[in-house]
């Protein structure tokens, strides 16, 4: 098999550790063993496909994919940015995957007994492609923070999960969304744990005029970087 | 050479509340995909992987996510990387599956057996199947992967096994049981200890 099929490795100067003690949860949970290195066959090089078949246009617009009898409360957003790879490389037709709390930080979860209001117009799950040039936008309500039982008086910062496969089962990332100006960010030890302060950074979105919906939703942009190719890709 | 011109952006947990996106089925809800892969007209031998998920402290993660990826029957990916003409897709099988773990902790898997599919220097592999370990307590996701512990002559020569030491391969090869409903295969991963199960920097 040719090298040029090949993915960059995780980089562990970016990727949170497995434990971080900050974050209680990973002392029982964190693999302890050194990791075994993996050669990228095609068990790794290929991975899960999902098309258009897979999501309809109200699958990425929270404020209607669970309406009832009528809008969800909350401020509304409209979300966009570009996935790409670690070559600069927009990544297309790849399915994003977002979860969230609703307005008063409460999931839509049977294990969130977070005494907050559930909305019964908005139940804070989506999915959607990236566009030709990686693009992806998508609109829901801001989510509230909530508390957790990591110390006293955790709260988390306000945030949006999102799942992506990328083009392989290697470039699989699971990450979470924030907002600029959260106060809670500088507390939160899932947010702390990447060990290099701007790529931690890069996970706070941007407030942009330019993507918000006049008269409608406040825009943001975030923007997601997947693991590129090995080999330089050819040009022409 | 290097040729990164920009930053990969840093994973973060799946936390305990993806089941509405990722697992809805217990939600009234349809998912991408579910735990169960094969369905009547998919070709090959029918088996279930079943298994725990658990902690150090020997609790159960009984709130994680387990995705599987696999070659259909005949060692084939549904997967554009994967273009063997000589091996026949199956339209009635996709090879991804996701399961969130019960109260016990346990994942199960309906699906068939793969093929062998060439690895390092087109030497072939034993039938395996790729995973992704996630939840609550976990920043990064995990990869692992599942052999059969029937397949001993494919499983000796395989290149990904024979790069373990001996002592740890045990945690990544299902065992087979033959039921009156089928083939199931048990393997229980363990995040730490003793028996922690091989997790691989892929």
């Amino acid at each position: 098999m040719s090298d040029s099929n090949t993915y960059l490795p995780r980089d562990w100067g970016l990727q949170p550790p497995y434990l971080y003690e900050g974050y209680k949860s990973t002392v029982e949970r964190s693999p302890r063993k050194p990791l075994v290195p993996l050669p990228q066959t095609l068990s790794e090089l290929t991975g899960p496909v999902y098309g258009h078949d897979a999501v309809r246009e109200i699958d990425s617009d929270l404020t209607k994919n669970g309406a009832l009898n009528g809008q969800p409360l909350g401020q509304r957003i409209k979300v966009t940015g570009r996935v790409t790879d670690e070559n600069g490389r927009p990544v297309p037709n790849a399915l994003i995957e977002i979860w969230q709390a609703n307005a008063a930080g409460r999931y839509v979860h049977k294990v969130d007994n977070h005494d907050a209001p559930l909305d019964p117009n908005f139940f804070g799950a989506g999915r959607f492609l990236t566009g030709p040039d990686g693009r992806y936008t998508f609109r829901s309500i801001r989510p509230g923070e909530y508390p957790w039982a990591n110390h006293h008086k955790a709260f988390r910062p306000a945030h949006i999960h999102f799942s992506l496969f990328g083009p392989s089962f290697v470039t699989r990332l699971v990450t979470q969304m924030y907002f600029p100006g959260d106060p809670l960010l500088p507390l939160d030890p899932i947010f702390l744990s990447i060990p290099d302060v701007n790529a931690r950074n890069r996970l706070i979105s941007r407030y942009s005029v330019e993507a918000t919906d006049a008269d409608f939703a406040l825009g943001y942009e975030y923007d997601i970087v997947l693991r590129g190719s090995k080999a330089t890709p050819m040009e022409g | 050479m290097d040729n990164r011109k920009m930053q990969q952006t840093p994973g973060q947990t799946i936390g305990p509340y993806f089941a509405y996106c990722l697992t809805p089925e217990g939600y009234g809800r349809k998912g991408i995909t579910s735990n169960v892969l094969a369905g009547p007209a998919t070709k090959g031998e029918h088996i279930r992987i079943t298994g725990r998920l658990i902690a150090g402290d020997g609790s159960p993660l009984d709130d994680a996510l387990v995705e599987v990826w696999q070659a259909n029957a005949a060692g084939r990916y549904a997967h554009a990387a994967d273009n063997r003409a000589d091996v026949a897709l199956d339209p009635a099988f996709n090879g991804f599956g996701r399961c969130q773990t019960d109260k016990d902790g346990r994942f199960t898997f309906d699906t068939v057996k793969p093929g062998r599919v060439p690895g390092q220097g087109n030497r072939l592999q034993a039938p395996h199947i790729s995973v992704i370990i996630q939840s609550r307590g976990m920043l990064s996701h995990a990869f692992t992967r599942i052999y059969f512990g029937d397949e001993t002559k494919a499983n000796d020569e395989d290149p990904v096994l024979n790069s373990i030491e001996a002592a740890r391969r045990p945690t990544v090869i299902a065992r087979r049981e033959d039921t009156p409903g089928g083939a199931v295969y048990h393997l229980d991963i363990h995040m730490q200890g003793d028996q922690e199960t091989v997790f691989f920097d892929a």
